[in-house]
């Protein structure tokens, strides 16, 4: 195959199956946003060192833009567009929208991959746990702590708790 | 302090609202409890936000659309002498090829510095300083195409930084400018400050430094044009400040201003760096004409730090006279700016490293040099604070050392002599609602302060510093006498409310704001509020998201607006009601009679009475900020209808044997005057801190000084952002002393609280080990080296050792308001005309 | 948006189908595993293979038995995998603080080996390096850190292989010759540019380490944050002790050269004694005197030799308080 033609992979793409075509040395970073218009993967540097292309791979958390696309035959990608059930959205994004742990908003899908991969592997993280597994993705409004708070009320909501964000957190100390 | 009162918006001398119009008194009283505002809300944009289906500029695609790059200067500092775009032209694929000869009007976000050109036209002043334009079919044909653009280069020699600008004059880098390579120089002086320092019973000088940073926001700058051929230009950009960049492509591109376009996607982060218009937007839209196909650029993020106009460097010298007890009797400040190649906003912020000494501690006589130089690099310009973090390190750290010389503890010097609340400055700042004395209690008590300072184990300490920010400049940055901000109300038969303002969000919440003051004002839930922002078709002008203007100019356009609506509508829906005009109420949904709450209808009924007998229920609302006090050249920079206050006290620990230095905490309290949403203001707050904190520890623009002047380091994984692991916790206080001019009282909060980060930081670490680190970024490597010395019995300091000799100017003389003085320049000065500032425009 | 250049990408099942692409490819082919390394490398233009043969499907890369570790094996499993982390916690955790969890989650063992060396003047894109002229290691002549050196002094920045050197392990690597078992200290050179002795179609198969047997050993890391930063400063000790005696030692420092630097003076300096104070300090000043750090990585360089003294105290600190 000539470099520049198109290559056809074959893999499972927030739980349904997709084919898409691209040029083969596109990165999934590149082939989700362009070939597939998903444009929730966002990217901020292209070279590892920012976190923001983040996206599950076989439920780990990876830098989609040091992905090969063409290494992702038959695996297991998830998006932010795959967090979501139906119209409701998933524990994180409400935590994440009800203690504004969005600012713009630009590094928040990355977010809440990586914050979805460790609540499935740890249900009940403390702090320490979340500032190092979520210590791969640079956040330039937030200062991360609205992100911990929200982290800490999604696992809790889905350890199945009635919890709610702490009034401190959102109205600080009078 | 905090009365809860709504003030009367329009009508203080704080700013002005549009006169006239029926509603210009409210009708109907607004109750003191809020039922929406100081809440902790949602932000409307939120679920769009954690869904990833907010469309940021670089996600937007359009039929046919094509790419740009731009081939950027290698050289620092050199004559372009030949550009030959020919063999780019005939690879496959490539479009058009723009060259500074087809954009040659230049273009600068100030009027005084019109010194930009899209693509250079004649020379290049930093290494990325853009000179030529590709549209090709992908983006990897437009950087193959860059490849075969050949530039002719003759080097000249570069200036290095401010100093090196100091010394060498020639080459200059512009042909106008103050002096040589230095672009302004400014001395200003309230009252004698010789007489003030001969009063005093301690006189203290000292010498700091506070490196450039840079904001990095994590999304990088893109932008998409689209040119119709009826003569249309569209532009999609991540512009914090849509209404400027419409500005410079009318004139740049010699276009009816109403046939652009210019629409300001959602930004992901911008902290001020996406304030300026930019080569690369003004390139897309030049390109769009030329090849009548849609042109979109992304940044990389190498390029986003040669875009910068971020932190200054800034080289500063102090000298205050205080009595014993901490009264200060005189001040005496000198700022020396490393600009880089372009003006950018950089005549205002030399005058704000000067401006805003005077409005936490009174200031009795104030003397004020400041200069810009400059330099073959990155144009600086405003971030998160913009000037005023640099002279606050030094004042803050200035203040520490005079406490200890004084014998008395910071907190408390810093307690005595506040700037009295509703007070005008030696500068002439009106000074409105000062909550710093709350402030400083507040994390005093909170820090266990007391227990702590100066009686910690070695190696552990605590810092306190105060500090203060505009909220909202009080002048445009072009002279106009029309309202900074505007917002369009419509009402829909069906009860829905959409509200136009020219308002950037950039992640601040500032869609939010609009929908809660006026779903607070028209008693509706903030989710049934269409926020239509940032578009100049559609959209009044709102200067746009810079100097914490957002919350408190948009608010008051927004209330005005929405009590009009409110007015309207309350009169027609009084008939119905039988109730006087003055008892119907707005709430939950509902219009009724506030004496028999049970008699009222829908708000949708409401506005089709309203539509009936008025025909289309729209109303605007605009705000204008009230003249500055100070009359005189430069006054135009430092006043603000409100000014926001924050104390903070760091923890630190430092290792003696290294010198790394790690902020487990830190403690801030913000007078915010009040809070619109109060989940928005922690996050602001909490993100202020970590920027500061950012600065404060590792965060600088460092270029190589054998090789270029290039960037060292221009990559998100050099340039040291903190990450989850060097952020501290924070401890907030919100404190809120409502300001008159504020809607419902409200002042900034998102920047003023990054202000206090690094000095508190510096002065902890002296807390902590004994050594003063008088620059920012506080480094291992500086804190090693002071502590070397410590042992060695030298002084225990790491810092700058002088301040150069600079040709100023006469000082321009003010009396303060208490020598009798109008706010003129007074006999000898030059600054008898009545222009005020930068932005008076005249360009000498 | 960085992008790749256009290539090939083979993704072989076994190892003998990887070098036989790698001997069709000649030259322009390159294996990846991890892609962590050479993808931005890529992006930046300073590797342009025309084919690019992924490792990573191939099962004997990825076989772990009993100490032996197969080199695709990423650095997540590896800081995770509890024998390591009983058997070998220098290596559990050198691998478990590079980078970031999220590349961790991709990087493996081999590349964090074979790690490029780095240097400010060459990590950068390419038309960053052409406002310097370029440098040495790529598409030029000099080198900007010692510009009147006739060779590179890009710095060795992984961090396992300071503890691989120092714990004596050994690699295994299948080329087209056959294979062959070399110690990990014989597997770097000290130059910028031909930092590996691995011939460029010969695979790095397998990592073997040493049976824990009455060794231990450390890993102190120095950079500016917690995550994302390659080593400044790398120390990794290993002592072998009977009793309460020293009997061998060895300490190697990354980040500091252009390979992980075996300082022999610091091993002397504590063997045959107590790990007590005196011979830490003689140790750690041996130490000390051989780093030279250049202007080439972030941190002022003096500041940087300062540190070896300070970490290799500590790390030998830690080491003898580990005991019992």
């Amino acid at each position: 195959m000539r470099p520049d033609s198109k290559a056809k992979i074959a893999f499972e793409l927030n739980g349904e199956p997709v084919e898409v075509a691209f040029a083969p040395h596109k990165t999934l970073l590149e082939v989700l946003r362009e070939d597939l218009a998903l444009t929730g993967t966002k990217h901020g540097c292209e070279l590892g060192e920012c976190g923001t292309c983040t996206v599950l791979l076989d439920g780990a958390p990876v830098l989609s833009c040091l992905v090969l696309g063409l290494a992702c035959e038959r695996r297991r990608v998830k998006t932010v567009e795959g967090l979501a059930q139906g119209s409701r959205l998933h524990p994180l994004q409400e935590a994440f929208a009800a203690l504004g742990a969005a600012q713009c908003g630009y590094c928040t899908p990355a977010f809440l991959l990586t914050a979805d991969a460790l609540l499935a592997d740890n249900p009940s993280p403390n702090r320490d746990d979340i500032k190092q597994a979520l210590s791969g993705n640079l956040c330039r409004c937030t200062g991360y702590i609205k992100i911990y708070e929200a982290v800490e009320l999604a696992a809790a909501r889905l350890r199945g708790e009635k919890a709610e964000p702490a009034r401190e957190s959102l109205y600080g100390r009078r | 302090m905090a009365d809860g009162k709504r003030r009367k918006v329009g009508r203080s001398e704080g700013g002005s609202t549009t006169p006239g119009g029926p509603s210009n008194r409210p009708l109907v009283q607004p109750s003191h409890d809020f039922r929406v505002v100081g809440k902790a809300l949602r932000k409307v944009d939120a679920t769009a936000k954690v869904l990833g289906v907010t469309k940021f500029a670089d996600d937007l695609s359009l039929p046919r659309m094509l790419y740009c790059k731009l081939l950027r200067s290698p050289h620092p500092h050199a004559r372009i002498v030949r550009i030959d775009a020919a063999r780019a032209l005939t690879l496959p694929g490539v479009k058009a090829v723009l060259t500074g000869k087809d954009l040659p009007i230049p273009f600068g976000i100030l009027p005084v510095s019109q010194d930009e050109h899209a693509l250079a036209l004649d020379k290049a002043r930093f290494v990325g300083d853009p000179v030529a334009g590709v549209a090709a079919v992908s983006e990897e044909v437009a950087t193959a195409a860059l490849d075969l653009i050949a530039v002719e280069y003759e080097p000249l020699r570069p200036i290095r930084d401010h100093l090196d600008a100091v010394e060498h004059p020639e080459p200059r880098i512009h042909d106008y400018g103050d002096h040589g390579n230095l672009h302004k120089l400014i001395n200003l002086e309230f009252g004698d400050v010789e007489a003030g320092f001969a009063e005093a019973e301690l006189v203290r000088e000292d010498l700091l430094f506070f490196e450039g940073n840079t904001h990095l926001p994590m999304e990088q700058h893109a932008a998409v044009a689209e040119w119709s051929p009826d003569g249309k230009l569209t532009l999609w950009s991540s512009t914090q400040t849509p209404h400027y960049v419409h500005r410079a492509l009318a004139k740049v591109l010699e276009l009816p201003p109403a046939r652009v376009r210019v629409i300001a996607t959602t930004n992901g982060g911008a902290f001020g760096g996406k304030s300026d218009p930019f080569s690369h937007e003004i390139v897309v839209a030049k390109l769009a004409m030329l090849t009548g196909r849609p042109v979109k650029i992304t940044l990389t993020r190498e390029e986003v730090f040669y875009c910068h106009r971020g932190r200054h460097p800034t080289l500063m010298w102090v000298k205050t006279g205080v009595k014993k007890d901490g009264a200060i009797t005189a001040m005496h400040f000198k700022s020396l700016l490393d600009g880089g190649g372009y003006g950018s906003y950089g005549v205002a912020s030399t005058y704000y490293t000067g401006a805003l000494q005077t409005v936490t501690h009174h200031v009795p006589r104030y003397k004020f040099q400041g200069a810009r130089a400059f330099t073959n690099k990155p144009p600086c310009g405003p971030k998160r604070g913009h000037g005023t973090p640099q002279p606050r390190f030094a004042l803050e750290v200035h203040f520490d050392k005079i406490a200890e010389q004084l014998g008395i503890d910071p907190a408390d010097f810093r307690l005595k002599h506040l700037v009295p609340p509703h007070s005008l400055t030696a500068n002439w700042l009106r000074i409105g609602s000062m909550g710093l004395a709350e402030c400083i209690r507040k994390v005093v008590a909170g820090s266990g302060w007391k227990e702590r300072y100066r009686k910690l184990p070695y190696g552990q300490g605590v810092g306190l510093a105060c500090s203060s920010y505009i909220t909202g400049a009080g002048l445009p940055i072009y002279w106009n006498a029309m309202p900074h901000s505007g917002v369009q109300l419509k009402c829909d038969r069906g009860g829905g409310v959409t509200v136009f303002c020219g308002s950037t969000e950039i992640g601040q919440g500032s869609d939010s704001v609009l929908a809660i003051i006026v779903a607070e004002v028209l008693g509706l839930d903030p989710f049934d509020i269409a926020v239509v922002a940032a578009d100049t078709d559609l959209t009044p002008v709102d200067l746009g998201s810079y100097s914490s203007r957002v919350t408190l100019m948009t608010g008051n356009a927004a209330i005005q607006a929405a009590e009009r609506a409110r007015d309207l509508i309350a009169r027609h829906a009084a008939p119905k009601l039988e109730a006087p005009v003055e008892r119907i109420t707005f709430v939950g949904g509902r219009v009724f009679d506030a004496a028999s709450p049970e008699r009222g209808i829908s708000f949708a009924e409401a506005v089709q009475l309203a539509e009936a007998a008025a025909g289309t229920v729209g109303t605007v609302g605009s705000y204008t900020p009230a003249a500055g006090a100070g009359k005189y050249r430069g006054a135009g920079v430092g006043p603000s209808p409100a000014y926001s206050y924050s104390a903070c006290v760091a923890l630190v620990d430092v290792d003696p044997a290294t010198g790394i230095v790690r902020v487990p905490k830190i403690w801030i309290a913000h007078d915010v005057g009040r809070s619109i949403n109060a989940a928005a203001v922690m996050g602001q707050i909490e993100g202020s801190i970590y920027m500061g904190l950012g600065e404060a520890l590792m965060e600088e623009m460092a270029y190589r000084g054998n090789r270029n002047v290039v960037h060292k380091i221009p990559s998100l994984l050099e340039y040291k952002s903190p990450t989850t692991l060097e952020m501290c916790d924070v401890i907030t206080y919100v404190v809120e002393d409502p300001d008159p001019n504020g809607p419902f009282g409200a002042k900034e909060c998102g920047q003023g609280p990054l202000l206090p980060v690094p000095p508190a930081v510096a002065n902890a670490v002296y807390d902590a080990v004994g050594v003063r680190i008088d620059e920012v970024p506080i480094t291992p490597e500086k804190v090693f080296k002071a502590l070397r010395r410590k042992e060695k019995g030298e002084e225990p300091r790491f810092g700058p050792l002088g301040f150069p000799d600079l040709p100023w100017p006469e000082p321009t003389r003010v009396a303060p308001p208490w020598e009798g003085g109008d706010g003129r320049a007074g006999e000898g000065g030059r600054g008898r005309e009545k222009a005020v500032g930068v932005t008076a425009g005249r360009r000498r | 948006m960085l992008r790749l250049p256009s290539f090939k990408y083979l993704q072989p099942k076994t190892l003998k189908e990887a070098l036989a692409m790698k001997a069709d490819a000649g030259p322009d082919g390159m294996y990846v595993a991890g892609g962590t390394d050479l993808y931005p490398n890529m992006k930046r233009r300073h590797q342009e293979p025309r084919t690019v043969i992924s490792l990573m499907a191939i099962p004997e890369l990825k076989r772990l038995e009993g100490w032996n570790v197969g080199t695709c094996v990423t650095l997540t499993e590896l800081s995770n995998l509890p024998t390591f982390q009983h058997s070998y916690p220098a290596v559990a955790h050198a691998a478990a603080l590079v980078s970031t969890p999220l590349l961790r989650n991709m990087g493996t063992l081999g590349g964090n080996l074979c790690l490029d060396t780095r240097c400010n003047y060459y990590d950068q894109t390419y038309e960053w390096r052409k406002a310097i002229d370029f440098c040495m290691k790529k598409d030029g002549h000099i080198c900007w850190v010692a510009p009147s050196s006739p060779r590179c002094w890009a710095v060795s920045s992984s961090d396992v292989a300071p503890v691989a050197v120092a714990i004596g392990a050994e690699f295994l690597l299948v080329g087209p010759q056959g294979e062959r078992v070399i110690p990990a200290g014989r597997f770097y050179h000290n130059d910028g540019i031909n930092y590996l002795t691995k011939q460029p179609d010969e695979i790095l198969v397998e990592v073997r380490l040493p049976a824990p047997d009455g060794w231990d050993a450390v890993y102190h890391k120095l950079r500016r944050r917690g995550s994302f930063d390659f080593p400044v400063l790398g120390v990794a000790a290993w002592v072998r002790r009977e009793g309460g005696r020293v009997t061998d030692a060895r300490i190697v420092l990354g980040g500091v050269a252009s390979w992980p630097q075996e300082i022999p003076e610091a091993a002397a300096a504590l063997r045959d004694g107590e790990l007590g104070d005196d011979a830490i300090a003689a140790a750690a000043a041996a130490a000390y005197r051989p780093a030279k750090p250049l202007d080439n990585t972030d941190f002022d360089l003096s500041w940087r030799k300062q540190m070896t003294r300070v970490y290799v105290k500590a790390a030998l600190e830690e080491l003898r308080q580990r005991r019992g």
